[in-house]
């Protein structure tokens, strides 16, 4: 697993609330710090490739496995 | 980034379509977008301090039903009183269950995120409808002040 500077477990949480925890999560870390984010969402692997397009936050990493998803976004802005 | 803006015209009182617009702003907003709501006829629903909205299958053909019942059970029979309530409950349930946000969650997350609501002034009047029910911290205006606002959108919905 890669390094992060913060976790946000968002398993079991639904459209549009992963996009929100984890905007809020961004909001109060530091520009290059990185976010890591569980969810359970399929949806959430669009959105979040979506989310850092017009954020221009950087998703750095973005995989599944077994049901779950994970993703690493860098904060840029 | 310059700031784009979305403005969105509430109009359904249900359960199931106060959704929408709460969704899309709330998520609009995270992504850097102004945006306001401009809650109009039943819509207003949608401002009261106690959300107390419903959901009915009747008159609504595409609504799935647990049990398939929405292919067997009458629709006369979902004339009946306490079909509405008990929809409501199960559509609570299940959206619980799903991971869905309540709609107090999603309007208190739009509200966070400085998403603008405007009551629809003459639907107040029209019905009679008392502002003190209304939560705290939205305009009331009218058509003029909708264009003010959407005349430089990016994006216009009508919910």
């Amino acid at each position: 697993m890669s390094n992060f500077d913060q976790e946000l477990d968002a398993s079991g949480l639904n459209c549009p609330l992963p996009i929100l925890r984890a905007k809020k999560s961004l909001a109060s870390m530091d520009v290059g710090q990185t976010l890591h984010i569980i969810a359970t969402d399929p949806g959430s692997v669009k959105d979040f490739e979506a989310f850092s397009k017009q954020t221009g936050n950087e998703l750095v990493e973005s995989r599944e496995d077994a049901g779950k998803f994970y993703f690493l976004i860098k904060k840029n802005s | 980034m310059s700031e784009k803006k979305l403005a969105i015209i509430a109009t359904k009182g249900t359960l199931d379509w106060a959704y929408p617009p709460f969704i899309l702003a709330s998520t609009a907003a995270a992504l850097g977008y102004k945006t306001q709501i401009f809650f109009t006829f039943y819509g207003l629903q949608l401002l009261k301090k106690n959300l107390d909205l419903k959901v009915s299958s009747l008159g609504n053909p595409g609504m799935p039903m647990p049990m398939k019942m929405d292919k067997w059970f009458p629709t006369m029979f979902q004339a009946l009183p306490g079909m509405e309530s008990m929809m409501t409950v199960m559509m609570k349930r299940k959206m619980k269950q799903k991971g869905v946000a309540s709609l107090d969650t999603l309007r208190e997350l739009c509200v966070e995120a400085e998403v603008e609501f405007i009551a629809c002034q003459m639907t107040v009047d029209l019905f009679d409808m008392n502002t003190k029910d209304f939560m705290d911290g939205i305009d009331y205006a009218g058509a003029a002040s909708f264009f003010e606002f959407a005349g430089d959108s990016d994006i216009t919905l009508f919910i």
